[in-house]
């Protein structure tokens, strides 16, 4: 083989590039709508679990607003309606953690008292920070029912940062993360709470 | 000349284990294994894509010139994980919940490489998909009782979230073998990882001693 001329090589190697290359754009072809489907359909389990079906009879992926955070930043918020008066709100939330960014969906209600949080991404050590999935661990549970004044600002804090919350045996990046991302998620709330409100 | 499949499943399972004994794919085996199913999982992609991928080279090897086989090779390898990573996602979404994080990890992995240009570039196509198979099921014997060591020292269970990977079928697997919270935390840190692996290359050596068998010295870079 080694007297092949180098361009020989070139061609090799550029046909497998350019036939992988295709092989992998047509799967991506046939598999683009099916993910984007797959993704909606995380998004409504999601949002069932942190906003009760009992408190809305709408659809809250269509009575979806946009509010900007103070970033400046459009933000989708998930709304349950019921006879015409929001009920709760739901909008994603992010934390930073030991993996990289951790995505939540955080689901408030009328009054500001958490309805429900879940990690919707994250990228966790698996068996140290990925406990705040609720299928390995209750930890993401225990913020229902809390608000910005209770615990007071000062306890919206892991255990090792002399607030309230548990963090996990060798993972304590992952918990900061998670209630410093409620926490802000808690207060965009209470800043745009009249702009989530309007019904249109 | 017929290949010898008995020879090409004791070679992967045991004698020539990927992890044991070619020491090759250890950034998985010491990242992944801080469960016994964690270790399952990340053992049954990498299981697929050494399959598939030992498959194609070994069709392809005809036109796979020697000089740049190796970028040929991680092109390919690197195509089929993003090819099983897609269709997982779009058609076996609940698997791919959980599996979907090991996946993109298998690329960094050395042993479909290391098979690829020892086994597959020189075979035919049945026997090198069979090599794939049995380096797999190695890769993936090896790592779940890395994980379970692990587990078992640092979190007291063992399969713990076994039901998430297999299906609710397999609940049964999850145990507690220690009281809550009474785990050594080392165990499933990194350095978990190096101690639970080269207890077990100490247990495979002494086991090979005992047969009579010679050590390969060189098995870090054997291949």
């Amino acid at each position: 083989m080694s007297e092949q001329r180098p361009i020989t090589h070139a061609v090799v190697l550029g046909a497998f590039c350019l036939g992988f290359g295709v092989l992998l754009a047509a799967t991506d072809l046939v598999t683009h709508d099916e993910i984007d489907l797959r993704k909606v359909e995380d998004l409504q389990n999601s949002l069932v679990q942190v906003i009760p079906q009992s408190i809305h009879d709408n659809n809250p992926v269509k009575d979806a607003v946009q509010v900007k955070n103070d970033e400046g930043k459009e933000v989708t918020v998930y709304r349950a309606i019921k006879d015409g008066k929001v009920t709760g709100v739901a909008y994603a939330i992010e934390g930073s953690g030991y993996g990289g960014p951790i995505s939540l969906l955080l689901g408030v209600d009328a009054e500001g008292k958490i309805l429900g949080v879940r990690a919707t991404a994250f990228k966790e050590t698996p068996g140290l920070g990925d406990k705040i999935d609720p299928a390995k661990s209750d930890w993401i549970t225990r913020f229902t029912g809390l608000s910005l004044g209770n615990p007071v600002a000062d306890k919206w804090k892991v255990k090792k940062d002399g607030g309230q919350f548990d963090q996990f045996s060798g993972a304590t990046i992952t918990p900061r993360g998670v209630v410093a991302a409620i926490k802000g998620g808690l207060e965009f709330y209470t800043a745009h709470k009249s702009e989530f409100m309007e019904v249109r | 000349m017929s290949a010898d499949y008995g020879r090409i499943f004791k070679d992967g399972l045991w004698e020539n284990n990927g992890v044991l004994c070619q020491m090759l794919g250890m950034c998985p085996t010491m990242a992944m294994t801080t469960s016994a199913t964690n270790g399952l999982g990340m053992g049954l992609a990498t299981l697929v894509v050494m399959a598939t991928s030992n498959l194609l080279i070994a069709s392809l090897r005809g036109y796979i010139t020697q000089q740049v086989r190796i970028p040929v090779f991680i092109l390919i390898i690197a195509a089929m994980v993003t090819l099983v990573d897609l269709t997982m996602n779009a058609w076996m979404h609940e698997l791919y919940k959980v599996l979907g994080l090991f996946i993109p990890l298998i690329v960094s992995n050395c042993l479909p490489l290391g098979r690829a240009e020892v086994f597959a570039a020189r075979e035919p196509v049945l026997p090198s998909f069979c090599d794939g198979l049995a380096m797999g099921l190695g890769f993936t014997a090896a790592l779940t009782v890395i994980g379970a060591m692990r587990e078992i020292v640092g979190s007291g269970t063992l399969f713990a979230d076994a039901s998430l990977l297999l299906g609710p079928a397999f609940k049964f697997m999850e145990m507690r073998l220690l009281p809550q919270d009474t785990g050594i935390l080392v165990a499933v840190l990194p350095p978990g990882g190096f101690l639970a692996t080269g207890l077990l290359l100490v247990v495979k050596r002494m086991l090979d001693i005992r047969a009579g068998k010679p050590i390969a010295m060189a098995g870090a870079h054997s291949v």
